[in-house]
């Protein structure tokens, strides 16, 4: 049962990978000219003189004079084959421009998210066993400015706070010295000093997100007879709000890990701009602008299967975790 | 000896700032091993007496005065005041779920969905009395068997959406009583279930209660329940005690005009023709007989019937689809081989038991859902027309002849819209008139249904039950239509504002010359309704009879079982509960030979007993064999 259940959300994901490949192959086309056109501009406007022989060359290398369909088709196979293009901004093969980024990212990601579950679930346990106590207010005032404030301004608050404060130098995610090192004990450490920063402004907006919705949740099933039946047992309300309203609002966060997963990948981009952190995402937004396509398509084309894999695995995280979904099947007409 | 004496019991709930009393001073008992009844209207304060015996009060209420005196049988010399303990200290928690059980009216939401029966039992079991695995479960697997499941061991790891809800509350049950407790609180335990089950489940209650020497504080508003259940009666309106006593006394010689009065506003069964219920409110001052213009009713014989219908059959497939074709699919038949005719002016009655397709049945009349096959026939006397074929145009322009009143009046009105908007949304979907006529429509729409046209403004919210399902009827009547389905348009109010939604629409129906189809599962109000009855069991019409003819000739084994199992507020007719059919009224297999199908597969037909009296039964049955 389950088994058939997999299989088929699987094999749902090709149709859905198809659509999303060719859109995100439309719209990176749908500007006039491409990252050669680009380059000559931008060249020109520097007053530097453009080889166009060699640009003229370059498009037909990498068959930018072919149709669309055509240059789709070769896209797609080579992805299929694991091949995810050639960066023209770096000169070097797109899998090692964003490799190298990706640990980083993906560290300061996952920081990110469990900082956010473990300040955030406490709270909204708070917020909603308490509801309209001083300190439901005043936990949903902190959240909102947390919601409010956008993430760059209160990068450069903190940057310069973390400065005058704590010395540390925010630029980057470790100290300059280790910037080309391999990763050592010393490294690490660094890295650990720096992170806390990013994690917290980053993660802020995301924490106050999910009090929010641990709270509304939360506040829905206290509502819920079972819980009186539960309460009516004669066990203790910590126990009670465990076992069952607890685990009824974690429907709704388990649905949420499937967004989770591409956003490790993506990171913030705006704050890691401001903090120069050398993550994925100015590198994407970058590649975007300078209309590197393969750069952008295919790293936006793995964020875009992460999403799917991401929302496989939550539906089946509540196949397992809630029994109405795996036993009910679907009523069709 | 008493085992629960409440006295001077004051409840306050504080809303927004503002302190309320909703329970002023009450006093009860509660003997060791017997059933007291607690009768009262939603919002009469029963349930919150419930809850603060149980130390379960929301937030925002609390005990203001008076004390909650518990004394176990089993420490006598003890007396507990619960109201003096602390609301979720260790000593409330003892009690609770130990020595006071507690079950509730809806059996759906009141087991998690994500928890298996059995572990939701255990909990209970291994909350009070600590046992060892193998043994709990050996002790939960005899509980559910002594509640009625046939295979406790499977039972035992079902979930409760698997389970009717008939089973449901006898899991529930199970879980109350796992630890023996001392006093059983039910808190209108059958009000959602059909009365079948309802009986089955208060013979279980008595059956348990006489087993166990548990005594049972029996929340309710069905004088029916009490007069079947209770040794002593206390009736409650308003947070205070009207009226208390032995059973007897209180139905005998009800003293208490709020008493009389309820006594007189529940319909039953031996309404004289043409008697009226006495409702506490009427929803309008009654208007002189002379005022009426009734439209002349068409008792013609020959006249064609307003409504046709003719062999409709509705299947719904169920299951997992694998995505390769195959799969569990099973189908159901929700509606099968159902004809019928209203006359014009008619109220014709529909009921049965929940999941026998009387609602499928009124979705493909009003065109909500398509029928596999079968026709339905409207002849307003200008036109002839075959609903099912209408398209486009026709089809909203016929929309206008059939209008709906629902069940639920909360549901069923927009929160977000002002009755004003609600009244006049029909009007201007189907251009009726300019502004200011659409206006004085809905005014006059108000006044119909007893309502004052300067709430037009307001919200529904700010309307009770009855006010709400008033606006509902408003509604419907707007188009002026020629046929109302109303699909249980007063299960969900208390009785005296039952009372008065029927007589208003008895008096409508009067006034305007409408034709009903009356669709309920309570066989007193429909027999109080209608003119004519169908009784529907398992997607087919099993009986279809005049309404004096149903009531005292009835012939199909299911209509006889459904009135069997009717409680009556009556002490001189007490219910049979050992009559009651053990696998539900609606199991074939318990009827008699000549009204299943053959089993060479040939199919049942209605045989006319006479006097537009049909059931269906085998064709080659007898008639004396079947009457």
């Amino acid at each position: 049962m389950l088994l058939r259940y997999i299989l088929k959300r699987i094999l749902l994901m090709i149709p859905t990978l198809f659509v999303t490949s060719v859109l995100i192959f439309t719209v990176i086309n749908l500007p006039e000219g491409d990252y050669f056109e680009t380059l000559a501009a931008e060249m020109q406007a520097q007053g530097e003189k453009a080889d166009l022989s060699r640009i003229e060359f370059l498009k037909k290398e990498y068959g930018f004079d072919k149709p669309l369909p055509e240059r789709y088709l070769h896209w797609v196979v080579g992805l299929l084959q694991g091949d995810m293009g050639y960066s023209f901004e770096y000169q070097r093969p797109v899998r090692e421009v964003v490799g190298d980024r990706l640990l980083l990212t993906m560290m300061v990601s996952f920081v990110t998210i469990i900082f956010t579950w473990i300040v955030a679930f406490p709270i909204g346990i708070y917020s909603a066993t308490h509801q309209y106590s001083w300190g439901d207010y005043g936990l949903t005032f902190l959240g909102l400015i947390g919601l409010a404030v956008p993430h760059f301004l209160m990068a450069l608050v903190f940057m310069y706070f973390a400065n005058v404060w704590f010395g540390t130098s925010i630029g980057g995610l470790v100290d300059p010295q280790y910037l080309n090192q391999p990763m050592s004990w010393a490294k690490l450490r660094s890295v650990l000093e720096h992170l806390w920063i990013p994690v917290i402004i980053i993660g802020a907006g995301g924490t106050a997100g999910m009090i929010r919705s641990v709270r509304a949740n939360l506040l829905d099933e206290l509502q819920k007879q079972y819980f009186v039946t539960a309460r009516a047992k004669g066990l203790p309300p910590g126990r009670a709000l465990r076992k069952y309203p607890l685990r009824m609002s974690l429907n709704f966060f388990v649905s949420d890990i499937g967004d989770i997963l591409p956003s490790i990948v993506s990171g913030a981009e705006i704050v890691a701009i401001v903090l120069s952190l050398q993550t994925t995402g100015p590198l994407l937004i970058r590649a975007l602008q300078s209309q590197d396509m393969y750069l952008a398509g295919s790293f936006l084309m793995f964020l875009s299967t992460l999403t799917v894999v991401g929302v496989l695995i939550s539906d089946i995280a509540l196949a397992i975790l809630d029994p109405r979904i795996r036993l009910q099947g679907e009523a069709t007409k | 000896m008493d085992i629960l004496r409440i006295s001077d019991l004051r409840i306050g709930f504080t809303i927004h700032g503002l302190a309320r009393e909703v329970v002023k001073g009450v006093s009860l008992r509660v003997p060791a091993g017997k059933t007291v009844a607690l009768v009262g209207e939603s919002g009469s304060g029963k349930s919150v007496i419930s809850q603060a015996i149980m130390g379960l009060l929301p937030r925002a209420g609390g005990i203001t005065g008076g004390a909650i005196r518990f004394r176990d049988p089993l420490a006598p010399q003890e007396v507990i005041d619960i109201a003096a303990l602390e609301p979720e200290g260790r000593e409330i928690r003892e009690l609770r779920g130990g020595r006071i059980g507690m079950i509730f009216q809806e059996p759906m939401s009141s087991l998690s969905p994500v928890h298996t029966i059995g572990n939701q039992i255990e909990e209970a079991l291994q909350l009070h009395r600590p046992t060892p695995k193998a043994e709990a479960r050996g002790l939960i697997e005899a509980m559910l068997k002594r509640v009625g499941f046939k295979d406790p061991p499977r039972a035992y790891d079902t979930y409760s959406f698997e389970l009717s809800g008939g089973l449901r509350q006898r899991a529930m049950l199970a879980m109350a009583l796992i630890c023996q407790p001392a006093l059983l609180i039910a808190d209108e335990p059958t009000t959602a279930l059909d009365v079948t089950i309802q009986a089955q489940v208060l013979d279980l209650m008595r059956d348990l209660q006489a087993e166990m020497g548990m005594a049972i504080l029996l929340i309710t508003h069905d004088l029916g329940v009490v007069a079947n259940m209770a040794d002593e009666v206390v009736v409650i309106y308003h947070g205070e005690i009207m009226e208390s006593g032995p059973v007897e006394d209180i139905f005998r010689h009800p003293r208490h005009p709020y008493l009389k009065a309820l006594l007189k506003a529940s319909p039953h069964f031996d309404m004289q023709e043409g008697e009226r219920l006495v409702a506490l409110r009427e929803a309008r001052p009654r208007q002189k007989a002379a005022a009426r213009v009734a439209r002349p009713r068409a008792a013609k014989a020959d006249a064609a019937p307003l409504l046709s219908v003719r062999d409709l059959r509705k299947t719904y497939t169920t299951g997992a689809r694998s995505f390769f074709g195959k799969g569990s699919l099973t189908t159901i038949t929700a509606v099968d081989g159902v004809s019928f005719d209203i006359a014009r002016g008619e109220c014709l009655g529909l009921v049965g038991e929940s999941g026998c397709g009387k609602t499928t049945v009124s979705k493909i009349i009003m065109r909500a859902v398509t029928p596999n096959a079968g026709t339905v026939t409207f002849d307003d006397g200008q036109q002839r027309c075959d609903i099912l074929a209408l398209k486009g145009e026709e089809l909203r322009r016929f929309r206008q002849k059939v209008q709906m009143i629902f069940q639920d009046p909360v549901s069923s009105l927009s929160p977000r819209m002002t009755v004003m908007n609600i009244l006049r949304e029909p009007l201007v979907i189907h251009e009726r008139g300019d502004g200011d006529e659409q206006f004085a429509r809905v005014r006059s729409l108000m006044e119909d249904v007893g309502l004052d046209p300067r709430f037009l403004s307001r919200y529904p919210h700010s309307f009770s039950g009855g006010q709400r399902q008033r606006i509902g009827i408003a509604r419907a009547l707007a188009l002026d239509p020629e046929l109302i389905i109303c699909d249980e348009p007063v299960s969900a109010l208390d009785v005296s504002v039952q009372a008065q939604i029927l007589n208003l629409l008895k008096d409508l129906q009067a006034e305007r010359g409408l034709t009903f189809l009356f669709i309920s599962h309570n066989l007193a109000v429909v027999n109080y309704m209608a003119d004519r009855i169908a009784v529907m069991a398992n997607g087919r019409i099993v009986e279809i009879a005049p309404r004096h003819a149903l009531f005292t000739t009835p012939v199909h084994p299911y209509t006889k079982a459904l009135l069997r199992s009717v409680p009556f507020a009556d002490l001189d007719r007490k219910l049979d509960f050992k009559l009651v059919a053990p696998g539900g009224a609606s199991d074939m297999s318990h009827w008699a030979p000549a009204f299943r199908p053959e089993p060479d597969g040939a199919g049942l037909a209605p045989l006319a007993l006479g006097e537009g009296h049909y059931v269906l039964a085998r064709p080659s049955a007898d008639i004396r064999e079947v009457a």
